[in-house]
C-alpha cells in the first residue's frame, strides 16, 4: 500500500508536473485568499505536509536526502515561508475587509497611538533574541556541521551542487545557458527587486498589509519567489541527482539513469524537421527564425500591451517607467517560457551560435 | 536591621556608573533608558504601537541584526583556530571537531549563516507585504537588496573555508557561472570581440573568474581571497551598510505604518 503509494508518486512526479502542479495551487491560493487563508484550509495544508513528510521520512533514501546536514534548513525554510505567507495573506484579507466596510486598518486603528520602545519593544526584541539563540544551540548540539574529504579538484562528485540559497540559479542551467542563468538573470533579479519602489510608487497600501489594492504587484512577487526562486531551489535540492537528472522524492539516486538526450535547436526544428532543407552555412542565416523570435518577444508584447491591458500603467508610469518594468516581466516570465517549451518541444535553444558563446 | 542586598547592589557607585538608569516605571525613566544606552538608542523613545506588534514586524530586520552578532562573535573564535592555507585548512576544522569534546563554535556559526539568509529573506517578505518600500522609503528598500546580495556572498565565500570536497565543488560549481559574465567571462558572449591586434584580452587567465579566484582553479589562492572577503572586505560593507540602514529607517520616521 505504501510501497505503490510512493511508486506513484514517483512515477507522476517530473520537472513539468511539479512546476505546473505548483503553479496552479500558487492561483489557487491568489484567486482565493479569503478561503484560503481560513484557519481549517491552513491547518488542512500544514497537516497535508505534514502526512507528506511523515511518510517520507519511512523511506530510507528521502531522509538520507532531507536529513542531510545543509538540507535541513530548506525543510526548516518551507515550513516557516509556508507560514507567514498565510499568515501576512491572512492580515492583508482581514484588512481589505475592513477597507471595504469604511473601517481603519488594523493598524491605522492604532497607528496614532506611541509606546515606548523600552521596555516594551525592547521586550519583544530580547525574548525573540533568547528564543533564537536557544534554538541554534540545540540545532548546533543535534547536528553536526558536515566534514566530507579533503578537497580534492581530481575528484568531482557526483552530483556536484552549489550553497543550496543558489540551488535555484543552478536549476535554471537546465533551461538556459549560464550566461544567462548565472549571470544575466541574477543580475535582473537584483534590479528588479531594487527597481520595486520606483515602479510600484502607489502611496495607498503603505504600512499595512493589503492584498486588494495592491493585487498584482503582490501576485508577481508572490511568484517570483515562491515558483520561481524557492520551488526551483527545492526541486534542485532535493529532486536532481547524479548529473543532474530529475528522480522522484522517493526514487533512489542511481548515477547509471539513463536519460536520452532528444533536445534540439528551433533552427533545426525549422530547417531540418519542417522545411527539409539542411542548416543553412552562414550563422545569421541559420539563426535568423531565432533572432526574430526573440527580437519579436522583447518588441511587441510591450507594445500591445501599452495600448489594452496596461492601458493605465503606461499612463501612469510613462515610457520610460513602463519599458522597465515590462522588460523585467518579460525577462522574468522568459524563464517559465524557455520550461514549458523544452517539456513541449525538447526544444534546447531558440538561437545558437556557439561561434560566440552565444545561446538563448 | 534588614539587609537588602539588591538596594545595596543598584544604590552602588559601581553598578550606578555602568547602568545609569534602574528600572524605574516612570515615563521619563523608561525614555532615559533608552537615550542613554548606546544599544538601545538605535531605536527612537518611542514608537506606533503597530509598528512595535510582533504580529506586524515579525522581529525580523532586527532578529537578522542579532543573528548576524552572533556570527561576528563565533566566527571571531573560529579565526583564533583556522589557518586559510591548503596545508593547514582542512586539519584546522578538523581538530575542532576532533580535539573539542561537546564543541558547537563551528555549528553555531554554519547553522547560524544558513538562519541569516532565512531570517534577511524573511524580513524582504515581510517589507513587501506590508508595502514599506514605498515613497520616502525606496532607497532604503535598495540598502537592503544590497545587504541581502551581500549577506549570500558573506554565507558564499565562508562556505569554502572548511577546504573539503562539499567546499571545493560547490565554489566550483557557483564561480564556473563567472566564466560566461558577457564580455567579462572567457566563455561569455562578446569575450571574442575583445582583442587587440589578434591578442585575446579576456581568456581563462584574465576573466572576472580569475579575479574572483585568484587563479584558474579553486586553489591555494581561492581560499585566501575568500578568506579575506569572508572575514573583512564583505562584513565591513555589511556593517557601513547597516549603519545607513538602520539610520534610515529613523530618518524615513521609522517602522512604517499607514498614512
Amino acid at each position: 500500500m505504501l510501497e505503490s503509494f510512493k511508486n506513484f508518486l514517483n512515477s507522476v512526479s517530473s520537472p513539468v508536473t511539479i512546476f505546473t502542479s505548483a503553479v496552479l495551487v500558487f492561483a489557487l491560493f491568489v484567486t482565493f485568499p479569503r478561503q484560503a487563508t481560513s484557519k481549517p484550509a491552513g491547518l488542512a495544508v500544514l497537516l497535508l505536509v505534514l502526512v507528506f513528510f511523515g511518510i517520507g521520512l519511512t523511506d530510507e533514501h528521502f531522509r538520507t536526502i532531507v536529513s542531510t546536514p545543509d538540507n535541513v534548513p530548506i525543510v526548516g525554510l518551507i515550513f516557516l515561508f509556508g507560514y507567514f505567507t498565510w499568515y501576512a495573506m491572512r492580515k492583508a484579507v482581514i484588512n481589505d475587509r475592513r477597507i471595504e466596510k469604511g473601517e481603519p486598518t488594523v493598524e491605522q486603528a492604532e497607528t496614532n497611538e506611541k509606546v515606548l520602545v523600552f521596555p516594551y519593544l525592547i521586550f519583544i526584541e530580547f525574548v525573540v533574541a533568547l528564543a533564537y539563540a536557544v534554538m541554534l544551540v540545540l540545532w548546533s548540539i543535534f547536528l553536526k556541521a558536515p566534514l566530507e574529504e579533503p578537497a580534492n579538484p581530481t575528484v568531482s562528485p557526483n552530483p556536484s551542487k552549489a550553497p543550496w540559497y543558489f540551488l535555484g540559479l543552478q536549476e535554471m542551467l537546465v533551461y538556459f545557458d549560464p550566461w544567462i542563468a548565472g549571470v544575466l538573470l541574477p543580475t535582473f533579479i537584483i534590479l528588479g527587486l531594487c527597481a520595486i519602489p520606483y515602479l510600484d510608487r502607489d502611496p495607498a497600501g503603505s504600512g499595512y498589509y493589503s492584498f486588494k489594492g495592491r493585487k498584482p504587484v503582490i501576485i508577481v512577487y508572490l511568484f517570483g519567489f515562491w515558483i520561481l526562486w524557492i520551488l526551483l531551489i527545492l526541486t534542485g535540492t532535493f529532486l536532481r541527482g547524479p548529473n543532474w537528472n530529475f528522480f522522484g522524492p522517493f526514487e533512489v539516486w542511481d548515477v547509471h539513469k539513463v536519460v536520452p538526450l532528444v533536445n534540439v535547436n528551433l533552427s533545426e526544428l525549422i530547417f531540418i524537421k519542417w522545411l527539409g532543407v539542411g542548416l543553412p552555412k552562414l550563422w545569421f542565416l541559420r539563426e535568423a527564425p531565432g533572432i526574430l523570435t526573440v527580437l519579436a518577444y522583447l518588441v511587441i508584447p510591450p507594445a500591445i500591451l501599452a495600448k489594452t491591458v496596461f492601458k493605465n500603467v503606461f499612463k501612469k508610469l510613462g515610457a520610460v517607467r513602463y519599458s522597465i518594468l515590462v522588460m523585467l516581466l518579460l525577462v522574468m516570465v522568459a524563464l517559465p517560457i524557455k520550461m514549458y517549451l523544452r517539456w513541449a518541444f525538447n526544444l534546447k535553444y531558440l538561437v545558437a551560435i556557439p561561434e560566440f558563446f552565444f545561446n538563448i | 536591621m534588614k539587609m537588602n542586598i539588591g538596594k545595596f547592589i543598584t544604590e552602588s557607585q559601581l553598578y550606578k556608573s555602568m547602568f545609569r538608569h534602574g528600572y524605574s516605571t516612570s515615563e521619563r525613566d523608561r525614555a532615559l533608558s533608552v537615550m542613554t544606552n548606546v544599544f538601545f538608542h538605535l531605536h527612537p523613545v518611542k514608537v506606533r504601537k503597530s509598528g512595535a506588534r510582533f504580529g506586524f514586524t515579525w522581529c525580523a530586520g532586527g532578529l537578522s541584526f542579532f543573528v548576524f552578532l552572533t556570527l561576528v562573535v563565533s566566527g571571531i573564535l573560529l579565526m583564533f583556530y583556522y589557518r586559510p592555507t591548503v596545508e593547514y585548512a582542512y586539519n584546522d576544522i578538523m581538530a575542532l571537531r576532533e580535539h573539542v569534546p561537546f564543541g558547537i563554535m563551528r555549528e553555531l556559526h554554519r547553522w547560524g549563516a544558513h538562519a541569516m539568509i532565512i531570517t534577511v529573506w524573511l524580513h524582504m517578505f515581510r517589507v513587501f507585504m506590508t508595502g514599506s518600500y514605498k515613497p520616502p522609503r525606496e532607497f532604503n528598500w535598495v540598502i537592503g537588496v544590497i545587504l541581502l546580495v551581500l549577506t549570500m556572498l558573506l554565507s558564499f565565500t565562508g562556505y569554502l573555508l572548511p577546504w573539503d570536497q562539499l567546499a571545493m565543488w560547490a565554489i566550483t560549481v557557483g564561480s564556473n557561472m563567472a566564466r560566461a559574465t558577457p564580455f567579462l567571462g572567457h566563455e561569455g558572449p562578446g569575450a571574442a570581440l575583445l582583442s587587440l591586434g589578434g591578442i585575446q584580452l579576456v581568456h581563462a587567465g584574465s576573466d572576472v573568474r580569475f579575479a574572483l579566484l585568484g587563479g584558474r582553479f579553486v586553489g591555494a589562492a581561492a581560499l585566501l581571497r575568500f578568506y579575506i572577503l569572508h572575514c573583512v572586505a564583505i562584513p565591513t560593507a555589511v556593517v557601513v551598510l547597516m549603519s545607513v540602514h538602520f539610520w534610515r529607517i529613523r530618518k524615513d520616521g521609522g517602522i512604517s505604518g499607514p498614512l
